[in-house]
């Protein structure tokens, strides 16, 4: 290919190509969001790159197809999946890859109908707010549901398919779930797998991550833990995760909300004269007077 | 000084609040005799003005020797409760309800002139009549001896005053429905000539103009019923040509046919004639009065009639900025009287109309709510509620190659009509009239697109006169006309960079 | 004839570009679209058919493009027009409105004059295409 083009030794300036594009400033603001996820953080990078380089190889007439770009996020709820397709949005917009970069999320209530007749137009009108950016399927496997055979999920899958086919210029379609119905969708749905180009996976968080959430938050939030009840909340966090309906980043959120509940119990009860850091301390007891340390389940408010 | 025949002592002090007294010992309030107004309780610095009361802010010039707030106060108390000489049956009211108080005078620098604000409690005034409230407020005050001269410069009208008009009979957003015309300005025109031309050959020119692309024609305000063209006549040859380019355009198009007559009785008639032939609006003029026009708003509406208003005559005391009422307050007893168009100036045409100025009075007849700005004349906030909005007609020496700056200083909400600069197109009126429609439509056009259009707008024009013949001569034959004179009323305050 | 209803029926035709810009423009103020068609273009039609629900939500004007070549695919030879609609408070009413698609021919419409007593005439206008049923005017 290399004799076909005009000037094969012009320069490029890498380096400026990259902070024009403004990727790095995203991927630097994703980094401050998102504790940990090291691997996804690297797979975006990865995918950003080549993008960057597929313009930079059009903008100089060398062959190059439009990159698939439909994904596919899995893991487990709060790892992270929603605020990465927001950025993601983002770099995609970026790049000229969609025209406006925003994000519409959709479960299947939003594109599947009830009844006759009712499933196309809702589909369609969810693909038309999506045009131009990124559509996010949340859940995508209950789309499918092969123990109805008369399941309306069907038509929107295959609208779906033809828009994620014909419209690669339209929109992007990231479809999210925990990662084995996934792996089972795109069984019985090769149609998918076939178009989704990166699948990303979101593993759970370690606990140190958990733990510097929590402190991220607990900072956020104007609280402070002490190295005790630091100590109480690894510990907590510890039996939590054996736990079912363990959320991640949003069950640390729930776990401290409660936290703050009984810290505030806890200060009105003892009564008498304080000075305002007792405000903001998190007290170890208010960390183990949790259930949890009793055997008991969290009760998880419905998020 | 003798304070038998002056009514004003010599020696006050300025700004104080406080009245001095000539001989030292205190008087009584209810003394018989003469008492200044500041010390019958017309002036109060420390007044807090209600949220129900009628503010006024008034341009005076005391005579020489006369002190400024003596002054206002003689305006609140003339426009309100007072007489020149102290009356003891005012004991036998609760006068201090009823007292109008200045509450602020400021001096205009480098002028001889002062800004008096005076609060009017509500209870002075009956509830919907404009006749009433002007009565009171510009009643007596302006020919007081004692003022070189006065000028009503604004009013904060309240929500609880406003709520007891009916207001435009239509609006706006209603017109806009009604004539089925979005998005861009309307536009028309005023027959010509004025004068003399028979009802056959008048229709002509309205059935021109309109095929050719303007919304509406119009009767100029003396056109009535004279000799030469008789009300009836006029209305039938005018109302086929409405409905004959009505069917060429596939458009819903107009005329304002002038109801002004010399009784109520013939306007009635008239209005309701027009409304017989179908016509979708009649027009009025100013020289009518205040009472005669809140009736026919009232028709309007009871009628599905729009209302077009010619402020004919209001020059007379509109312009001189330190005698007689701001074309601003006008606009508000408008739009509280209810018409549905009143002109309200150019800017860039033959007739007087500074920028900022003209900017005002276009708040003040199309916004829900009007915030003070001083360099556009507005002292005070006013808040129109839900009260619908007045289209403001900009017409006299206006023509297509101003449309970028119309469009910039007037806005989308306007009717602009252009009289000569339809009717004088050197290929006929109905060629004018497209030149004016393709050039608001391409500047449109290009400030939706998101154009620099001010800037841009002669290009934008000759682009579009490439296609358009009736343009490209209309912008020839014109293009030196510009009418640059200073204006006389224009606000105190100016934009000073930062 | 050219019926000349809409904001931009004195300027040539549209192209797409042209469409799209001024969608992109009611986009920016937050104005939903409309996309309704007719074949009966009198003026005092008010209510021509919508083509599914006024668009809300969409930022792509691509999105509003696609739409409306379906029914331009549809109805090949009827009125289309455009309409952006602004719903603040104190305007509730359309603020854009304009003709993007019309017959090749439009035989306009007839002027009937009823006259009546006192020189007066009843005048109704009426479609010469609408003296076909609906579905059949512009074939």
């Amino acid at each position: 290919m290399a004799d076909t083009l005009e000037t094969p030794s012009e320069q490029i300036d890498l380096d400026q190509v990259w902070q024009s594009s403004e990727i790095q400033s995203l991927l630097d603001k994703l980094n401050e969001e998102l504790i940990g996820l090291v691997p996804v953080k690297t797979r975006i990078r990865e995918i950003a790159a080549m993008l960057l380089v597929a313009r930079l190889r059009e903008q100089h007439q060398m062959l190059t197809d439009r990159p698939t770009l439909h994904m596919s996020f899995t893991g487990r709820p709060g790892t992270g999946k929603t605020t990465v397709a927001m950025r993601m949005a983002k770099i995609l917009h970026s790049l000229g890859y969609v025209r406006k970069g925003h994000l519409v999320v959709a479960s299947r209530d939003d594109l599947v109908g009830q009844y006759v007749g009712h499933t196309a137009p809702k589909t369609k009108e969810m693909l038309k707010k999506a045009i131009g950016g990124v559509l996010f399927i949340d859940e995508a496997y209950y789309l499918y549901r092969p123990e109805n055979e008369r399941d309306y999920g069907q038509e929107a899958i295959e609208m779906l398919l033809t828009a994620m086919e014909n419209q690669r210029d339209d929109f992007v379609v990231i479809l999210a779930g925990y990662k084995e119905r996934m792996d089972t969708f795109f069984q019985s749905n090769p149609g998918f797998h076939s178009r989704v180009a990166h699948h990303i996976h979101f593993p759970d968080y370690s606990l140190d991550e958990l733990v510097q959430i929590a402190d991220l938050m607990v900072r956020q939030q104007m609280y402070a833990f002490d190295d005790d009840s630091r100590e109480a909340f690894r510990e907590y966090l510890d039996l939590r995760v054996q736990q079912p309906h363990f959320a991640n980043a949003r069950s640390v959120r729930n776990a401290l909300d409660r936290i703050k509940l009984r810290q505030a119990n806890r200060l009105i009860r003892a009564g008498g004269s304080i000075v305002a850091k007792d405000l903001a301390r998190i007290d170890a007891e208010d960390v183990r007077a949790s259930r949890v340390f009793r055997g008991g389940t969290a009760s998880e408010t419905p998020s | 000084m003798d304070k038998s025949i002056s009514v004003f002592p010599r020696e006050l002090k300025e700004n104080t609040g406080m009245a001095g007294s000539n001989d030292g010992a205190p008087k009584s309030r209810w003394a018989s005799g003469v008492a200044p107004y500041v010390e019958m309780g017309y002036y109060d610095a420390d007044y807090q003005p209600k949220d129900t009361d009628i503010l006024c802010a008034f341009r005076l010039v005391p005579q020489e020797g006369v002190d400024p707030i003596e002054a206002a106060a003689a305006v609140a108390g003339e426009s309100s409760t007072a007489t020149w000489t102290v009356v003891w049956t005012d004991r036998l009211t609760a006068h201090e309800h009823f007292q109008a108080k200045a509450y602020r005078v400021d001096r205009v620098p480098g002028t001889d002139q002062y800004i008096a604000y005076i609060a009017y409690d509500i209870d002075l005034f009956e509830e919907g009549s404009i006749a009433n409230l002007t009565s009171s407020i510009i009643g007596n005050v302006f020919g007081f001896k004692a003022l070189k001269s006065l000028r009503l410069e604004d009013m904060r009208i309240p929500p609880i005053y406003t709520k007891t008009f009916q207001g435009p009979a239509h609006g706006i957003v209603m017109e806009r429905e009604y004539l089925n015309k979005f998005g861009r300005p309307l536009l028309g025109a005023t027959t010509k000539p004025k004068l003399g031309l028979s009802a056959r050959n008048y229709g002509r020119v309205v059935y021109e103009a309109l095929r050719g692309g303007l919304d509406f024609v119009k009767d100029d305000e003396n056109i009535n019923s004279q000799p030469f063209m008789r009300w009836r006549d006029r209305f039938l040859f005018c109302m086929e040509a409405v409905n004959k380019a009505s069917a060429v355009t596939g458009e819903v198009k107009g005329h304002y046919l002038n109801i002004t007559a010399g009784t109520m009785e013939q306007m009635y008639e008239r209005a309701e004639f027009a409304k017989e032939l179908g016509s979708v609006i009649v027009m009025l003029d100013l020289t009518i009065g205040y009472t005669a026009i809140q009736s026919m708003a009232n028709w309007c509406r009871k009628n599905s009639v729009i209302l077009h208003l010619h402020r004919a005559g209001h020059s007379t005391y509109t312009r001189q900025k330190t005698h007689g009422i701001s074309f601003r307050v006008i606009s508000k007893w408008m739009r509280l009287s209810g018409v549905d168009h009143i002109h309200a100036g150019t800017v860039v045409g033959k007739l007087e109309g500074d920028p900022n100025s003209v900017q005002g009075f276009y708040s003040t007849l199309r916004d829900s709510k009007v915030a003070i700005n001083p360099v556009q004349g507005l002292y005070f906030e006013q808040d129109w509620g839900s009260m619908p909005a007045v289209f403001p007609v900009a017409s006299g020496g206006i023509h297509a190659g101003q449309i970028h700056q119309l469009l910039h200083l007037l806005g989308e909400d306007v009717v602009m009509q252009f009289g000569g600069g339809t009717i004088g197109h050197p290929d006929g009126i109905a060629e004018g009239a497209a030149a004016n429609r393709v050039a608001i439509e391409a500047m449109i056009q290009a400030r939706n697109e998101g154009r620099d259009y001010l800037n841009e707008g002669p290009e934008i024009l000759e682009r579009a006169a490439k296609w358009s013949p009736s343009l490209a001569k209309a912008l020839e034959i014109w293009k030196d006309i510009t009418f640059e004179y200073a204006s006389t009323d224009t606000p105190d305050a100016v934009v000073t960079p930062s | 004839m050219r019926i000349t209803q809409g904001t931009f029926s004195y300027l040539p035709d549209f192209d797409d570009e042209q469409i799209q810009a001024q969608i992109q423009y009611c986009l920016n103020n937050d104005w939903p679209i409309a996309i309704e068609y007719t074949d009966d273009p009198h003026p005092r039609n008010v209510y021509w058919d919508m083509y599914g629900l006024p668009m809300f939500d969409i930022k792509d004007p691509v999105a509003i493009m696609q739409t409306l070549a379906e029914c331009k695919a549809t109805f090949p030879n009827g009125y289309i027009r455009v309409s952006g609609y602004d719903r603040s408070l104190g305007r509730a009413t359309t603020a854009l409105q304009f003709i993007v698609h019309r017959p090749t021919d439009e035989p306009g419409f007839h002027l009937e004059r009823q006259e009546t007593n006192d020189r007066q005439v009843r005048y109704t206008i009426r479609s010469y295409a609408a003296d076909k049923p609906s579905g059949r005017r512009y074939e």
